[in-house]
């Protein structure tokens, strides 16, 4: 085992004794990277090697110096006996869709591709200001924009470190597959669709979808102002507590970022889970999608080996001391994704008209006759398929001949599905749930390519995290078994506003209740290896 | 079934996007946004109940949750340099562009 395999918790404890420098602590994550990386993601990637289909490719850009000075101040100031921050230290990685002054911040698309930060974006600095370390910025779809980091501008794109033949997930893969390969202790992600859950699940590791406003997003180039949501992904739950103390709060530079006192995440960990209320819904055990052929909506049962990792879950939490409800009505949660097709569209349409080449990232090289012709040019080179679609897509449903029967409309199902999770945590009400318990996710991670290219598809893999999204509730994914494919397989928890708390809660218990099961012990595949 | 989103609603939505698109690119995503259309139809099925209110987030903003409105103050960044330095053309701290078209209004 070496350094970068152990928790953060574990890391800050042992600097603080003494017993390691933070020095090394990076030079063992760097030396991780070295071993299981390969070359980072670039738009100019040439051909695909055979070696590249082995790596995990988390990394956009690898921040080794800057992570190097940061480490030799933290230990200069223990060497002094000045404080150190909460996570002294521990390393992480940023979601590249994050500002970083003097970083590249690409939000892995070619038309940002030269942009560099002049500014950090509020999350980030909090961390760097309680002394975590960044290694690096990692891998995502462009702009946010998928569920698999296949669309990407920077390839080769991230794999997921359990078989390197999967996705990662998305749009966080790189954070997810950083965490996972442990080339990093901690990673920050964002969730708009379920992009820190789902690639949590599909990479073995724990991710955390605030409540809306929990966590500022000043700094995070946004997709869909109304839903993204800043999180954290780590392997444990007491790490991802950790760091959610951190980043969260009120800040002058987002008004939506919530006045609301950030509790001790940490220091409710351990209070178990005696007389806690979970819910288990049989809208969250149905895969709901579009037959691509016929149109027609297909509906089917999710897999036994997933429902029953649910039920486990339910199972362990009981023995703990959890009341489990059953039955619990979530009728609205279908329509999660055709809202999201409508109200994520038109609000990505307006966050991406910004790109037009004149004030900064890409302008093409072509001679021009006026500015329009700059525009047009610009932005078909700088932009990838996705953006456009998005950008196509929120257009025509917020057009003012359409926008009653699409735009309102969804915001209508959006506030519907609020009340659905309103109505069963009411602490007044039949059901006085303290969370739902649910499958993140409809499948394992799927192999590289089979889905890409068929944007309704892919947008379905998110069905059971979106709709957390449109409510503004707190989720988050924790590792719950390894399926027979080999693969981990994720459980989500939900809760009411501002609940993290009691998730964490849950979480840690979960953990407790599960430490000896064998699936615990079983590593990701590029670290099996022997590296 | 019809395409809702034909060829040329299609290059008007490509026009008003400031876009340019290549045939291939141009066929797929007109199959993409009408494969995702025939999705969101489904909402048209949901029973909306009347007088429902919609939100800006699902999470709702109190004035208790809300951050207390401050001074509209300018605070100036602190390295405009570092802005100017992002421009893709510039000339003596001014953004270069070409030509900017002109129309004249009826």
């Amino acid at each position: 085992m070496e350094l970068c395999d152990h928790s953060g918790y574990e890391l800050s404890f042992f600097l603080r004794e003494k017993k390691i420098s933070a020095q090394e602590i990076v030079e063992s994550c760097l030396a991780r990277v070295a071993n299981v990386d390969g070359r980072p993601g670039s738009v100019d990637s040439g051909e695909m090697t055979l070696d590249d289909t082995q790596k995990v490719h988390s990394f956009i850009s690898i921040t080794a110096e800057m992570a190097r000075d940061q480490a030799k101040k933290i230990d200069q100031k223990l060497a002094n006996g000045e404080n150190v921050g909460s996570l002294a230290g521990i390393p992480f990685t940023t979601k590249d869709i994050f500002c970083v002054k003097d970083t590249y911040s690409t939000a892995a698309s070619r038309i940002i591709a030269n942009f560099k930060a002049p500014y950090t974006a509020t999350p980030v600095a909090r961390m760097l200001e309680q002394d975590a370390i960044m290694i690096g910025k990692v891998n995502l779809d462009e702009f946010t924009f998928g569920s698999s980091n296949e669309s990407s501008a920077f390839q080769p794109s991230t794999r997921n470190p359990w078989d390197t033949t999967r996705v990662p997930g998305g749009s966080s893969g790189g954070s997810a597959a950083s965490v996972s390969a442990a080339e990093a202790t901690l990673s920050l992600g964002t969730d708009t669709a379920g992009s820190i859950r789902q690639p949590a699940a599909f990479c073995g590791v724990v991710g955390v979808k605030p409540t809306y406003g929990r966590v500022s997003r000043y700094g995070l180039i946004a997709f869909a102002s109304s839903l993204d949501c800043p999180g954290p992904l780590a392997r444990n739950v007491t790490d991802a507590a950790m760091m959610l103390q951190a980043i969260a709060g009120a800040d002058r530079h987002d008004s939506t970022a919530a006045n609301v006192a950030v509790p001790d995440y940490v220091g409710f960990l351990d209070q178990g889970v005696k007389g806690l209320r979970i819910g288990l819904s049989p809208d969250y055990f149905q895969i709901v999608y579009m037959d691509a052929v016929s149109g027609e909506m297909i509906r089917h049962p999710v897999s036994d080996e997933i429902k029953a990792t649910v039920y486990h879950a339910a199972e362990v939490l009981k023995e703990m001391g959890a009341e489990i409800i059953e039955d619990v009505p979530l009728p609205n949660m279908r329509y999660g994704i055709p809202a999201f097709f409508v109200i994520s569209r038109v609000e990505a349409a307006s966050n991406l008209h910004r790109f037009d080449g004149v004030k900064y990232g890409y302008r093409t090289p072509q001679t021009l006759s006026d500015l329009n012709e700059m525009y047009r040019k610009t932005r078909n080179e700088g932009f990838g398929l996705q953006p456009k679609l998005r950008i196509l897509m929120g257009m025509y449903v917020s057009a003012a001949q359409y926008s009653e029967q699409y735009y309102n409309r969804a915001l209508k199902v959006r506030a519907m599905i609020r009340h659905d999770f309103d109505q069963v945590f009411d602490q007044k009400g039949k059901y006085r749930l303290n969370a739902i318990l649910t499958p993140t996710t409809p499948s394992t991670a799927f192999p590289m390519g089979d889905v890409y290219g068929d944007t309704v598809l892919m947008q379905y893999a998110d069905q059971f995290t979106v709709p957390a999204n449109h409510a503004g509730i707190p989720g988050i994914s924790l590792p719950g078994g390894i399926a027979a494919d080999g693969l981990p397989l994720g459980i989500q928890l939900l809760g009411s506003d501002f609940s993290e708390a009691d998730l964490f809660r849950i979480g840690r218990a979960f953990e407790e209740g599960t430490q000896t099961e064998a699936w615990r012990s079983l590593k990701p595949q590029v670290l099996r290896a022997g590296v | 079934m019809k395409d809702e989103i034909t060829i040329e609603v299609f290059n008007h939505l490509v026009s008003l996007a400031a876009l340019e698109l290549d045939e291939t690119q141009a066929q797929y995503l007109r199959h993409e946004l009408n494969q995702q259309l025939k999705a969101i139809h489904e909402l048209e099925a949901v029973p909306l109940e009347q007088g429902l209110k919609i939100n800006a987030h699902g999470v709702a903003f109190t004035p208790q949750t809300s951050p207390q409105l401050r001074t509209d103050d300018w605070i100036p960044f602190e390295d405009t340099t570092d802005i100017l330095a992002q421009l893709p053309q510039s000339e003596d701290r001014y953004v270069v562009v070409p030509d900017i078209p002109h129309e004249k209004l009826d």
